[in-house]
C-alpha cells in the first residue's frame, strides 16, 4: 500500500466513527456543537499523530511482554502535552470538553492504532495512518456535532441558522441524541454504500 | 381423486383475531377519551387528534417506501392507532408542528427503525411523548384549563392537579386543599392535562371494551394501578399533609390511560401471567418513586418505557408453561 492509501484509507472505508465503531466515547459524549467535535477531533489526532510515530520508531525497543503498558505511557505523555496547551491558549474550548481531554489516554482507537498498525509498520506509513485515521475522527466528529448543533441548538458553529421563532429540538444537545444522531448517520451510509454495489 | 387433504401441525384452532381486528378495536376504545376530549377542549383538540394521525400515516408511508416495503400494512390501523394515543398524550394548546414533528419521531425513531410494528422494543406513542417532553418541556407543559371557550375566552392556562401538588409542596411544604367536589372533576375530565387523561371515565369506558373483545387481560393494568394506590396510600398515611391521597393519584395524571392502553401493548409487554404482573408492579413503582421523588410530576411515561426495556428480560425468566408440559420447563 502506497502512503497515500494509508492516509486515505481512515476517511472512509475504514473511518473510526463510522466504519470501525471506535472512541464512541468522546463521539457520543462533546458532539454538542460543532466546534466541541472539531476541537475533540484535532486533539484525538495530534496525539494519533505523535503516538503513532514514536509507536513505530520505538517498536523494536519495547519488549513485547509490557507493550501496552509502554504505548499508555507514550498516549498520556501527549495527552498531557495537549491538555496543557489547550488549557492555556484555548481555555474555553477546554472548560466544553472537561473531562474527556484527559480521557483521549483510553480512547481505543489510540491504543489499536498502536498496537494493531503503528507496532509493525514503519514510521514513514504509521504516520501517514495516523494522520488518515485522525482526519477521518476529526470529520466524524465535526459532522455528528454540526448536525446535533443545527437540530438541537438551531446554531452552525456558533451563527444562528434560522429565524428567531425556530423552537430548538434540545433532545439532539442531550445524550439520547447522540445515539439517534450516530444510528440515522450510520444508516444513512449503508444504503449509500449498498447502492453504489 | 378431486379431494383434498390439508395436513398441518398444531394449533388447528385460530381465535380470528388478526392485526387489524386488534388495532381497529383499540381505536374504537379510544374514542370516549377522543370525544371528551374535543367536549372539554374544543376545536384544538380535534386538530391535534387528526394532525397527529396524518401525520403518523404519511410518516408510515415514506418509511414503507424508503424500504422498498408493501404499503398493505399502512391500512392495518397501527399507524392510525399510535396517532390517536399520541394525540392522547399531548396538551391541548400543542403548537400544530409539536405534533407533525411527534407522529414523525413515534413512527420513525420508534417504530420503523425497528423493522416496524411487531419488533419495536418500546411502545413508539410513548418514545414520541418523552422525546417532546424533553425536547420542548415548555410547550408539553402548557396546559390550558377545560371548557375555556364557555367563559368566553380563547384558553385559559391552567396546571395539572399533579403538576399543583408537587409546585406546591416543593415551595411551601404542604399540599394544597383539595375539596370533595374536584374528585368528580377529576372522574369525569374537567381538569387541566393532556387530551386522553383527563376523563378517568372515557377511558375506563374503552377499557371495558377491551376486556369484553379480551384483546386485553387484567393482570398489567390492575397489578400497575393497585401498585400505585398501595404505595402512595403508604405515604398518606404516613404524612397526609404532604403526600396526596391515592384515589388522586389514580383518578390524575397519566396513570389510567397508561395502564389500560399503553403499559397492555402486546409488543412491548411480557407473554405470560406471571411475567405480566412483574410487569405491572414494576410500572407502578417507577410511577410512585417519579411522581413523589422525582423532578417530573407525572412518571407513567417513563415508567412504562424502563418496564419495555425490561420485557425481554422478563419474558426470559417467565417462559409460559408448555402445553401438556410437567414439572420443571426445561430451557
Amino acid at each position: 500500500m502506497s502512503v497515500l492509501q494509508e492516509f486515505s484509507k481512515g476517511l472512509w472505508r475504514e473511518n473510526a466513527v463510522f466504519k470501525l465503531l471506535l472512541g464512541l466515547c468522546p463521539t457520543l459524549a462533546v458532539t454538542t456543537s460543532a466546534e466541541n467535535g472539531l476541537g475533540m477531533g484535532l486533539a484525538t489526532t495530534f496525539v494519533l499523530l505523535c503516538s503513532n510515530s514514536v509507536v513505530a520508531l520505538l517498536r523494536k525497543v519495547i519488549p513485547p511482554q509490557v507493550r501496552i503498558p509502554a504505548f499508555i505511557v507514550i498516549i498520556a505523555s501527549f495527552v498531557t502535552v495537549v491538555q496543557l496547551c489547550m488549557e492555556a491558549y484555548l481555555y474555553s474550548l477546554y472548560q466544553a470538553l472537561g473531562i474527556f481531554i484527559p480521557l483521549i489516554v483510553v480512547n481505543c482507537l489510540i491504543l489499536g492504532r498502536a498496537e494493531a498498525f503503528a507496532s509493525k509498520n514503519t514510521f514513514r506509513t504509521a504516520f501517514f495512518d495516523g494522520l488518515g485515521m485522525g482526519t477521518g475522527f476529526t470529520l466524524a466528529l465535526f459532522l455528528l456535532g454540526a448536525v446535533r448543533e443545527i437540530f438541537g441548538s438551531g446554531t452552525l458553529l456558533g451563527v444562528a441558522l434560522f429565524g428567531e421563532g425556530y423552537q430548538p429540538l434540545l433532545l439532539m444537545i442531550l445524550p439520547p441524541g447522540a445515539f439517534i444522531t450516530l444510528g440515522l448517520l450510520l444508516a444513512a451510509m449503508n444504503r449509500f454504500e449498498l447502492r453504489q454495489k | 381423486m378431486t379431494e383434498q387433504y390439508y395436513l398441518s401441525s398444531s394449533p388447528h384452532m385460530h381465535s380470528g383475531a388478526t392485526t387489524d381486528k386488534v388495532m381497529r378495536d383499540v381505536i374504537y376504545a379510544l374514542l370516549p377519551a377522543c370525544l371528551t376530549a374535543v367536549w372539554f377542549f374544543g376545536l384544538a383538540a380535534l386538530t391535534t387528534l387528526l394532525l397527529c394521525v396524518a401525520s403518523c400515516l404519511v410518516a408510515e408511508a415514506a418509511c414503507l417506501k424508503l424500504q422498498g416495503r408493501a404499503q398493505s400494512t399502512l391500512a392495518d390501523g397501527s399507524a392510525v392507532l399510535t396517532g390517536l394515543l399520541l394525540a392522547l398524550n399531548l396538551p391541548a394548546a400543542a403548537p400544530w408542528w409539536l405534533t407533525v414533528l411527534g407522529g414523525a419521531v413515534a413512527i420513525v425513531i420508534g417504530k420503523q427503525v425497528y423493522g416496524g410494528l411487531g419488533y419495536n422494543p418500546f411502545n413508539p406513542a410513548l418514545v414520541a411523548r418523552v422525546v417532546l417532553l424533553i425536547s420542548f418541556p415548555i410547550q408539553m407543559t402548557s396546559w390550558t384549563a377545560p371548557l375555556a371557550s364557555a367563559s368566553g375566552v380563547d384558553a385559559v392556562t391552567m396546571a395539572t392537579p399533579l403538576g399543583e401538588w408537587k409546585t406546591a409542596v416543593m415551595l411551601t411544604s404542604k399540599l394544597p386543599a383539595v375539596q370533595p367536589a374536584d374528585y368528580l372533576n377529576y372522574l369525569t375530565g374537567n381538569m387541566a392535562g393532556c387530551l386522553g387523561e383527563v376523563s378517568a371515565v372515557a377511558v375506563l369506558i374503552g377499557a371495558a371494551y377491551l376486556f369484553w373483545r379480551r384483546i386485553i387481560t387484567w393482570h398489567i393494568p390492575l397489578t400497575f394501578v393497585v401498585t400505585v394506590a398501595v404505595l402512595t396510600g403508604i405515604f398518606w398515611l404516613v404524612d397526609p399533609t404532604r403526600y396526596p391521597d391515592p384515589l388522586l393519584h389514580v383518578l390524575t395524571g397519566g396513570l389510567l390511560l397508561g395502564a389500560f392502553f399503553m403499559a397492555t401493548d402486546m409488543v412491548t409487554s411480557p407473554v405470560s401471567s406471571t411475567g405480566m404482573i412483574i410487569f405491572g408492579f414494576g410500572c407502578g413503582l417507577i410511577t410512585v418513586l417519579i411522581r413523589l421523588f422525582g423532578g417530573y410530576p407525572e412518571g407513567v411515561s417513563f415508567a412504562i418505557l424502563l418496564m419495555n426495556a425490561a420485557t425481554p428480560l422478563i419474558d426470559r425468566y417467565t417462559p409460559p408453561r408448555k402445553f401438556g408440559a410437567v414439572g420443571e420447563v426445561v430451557r
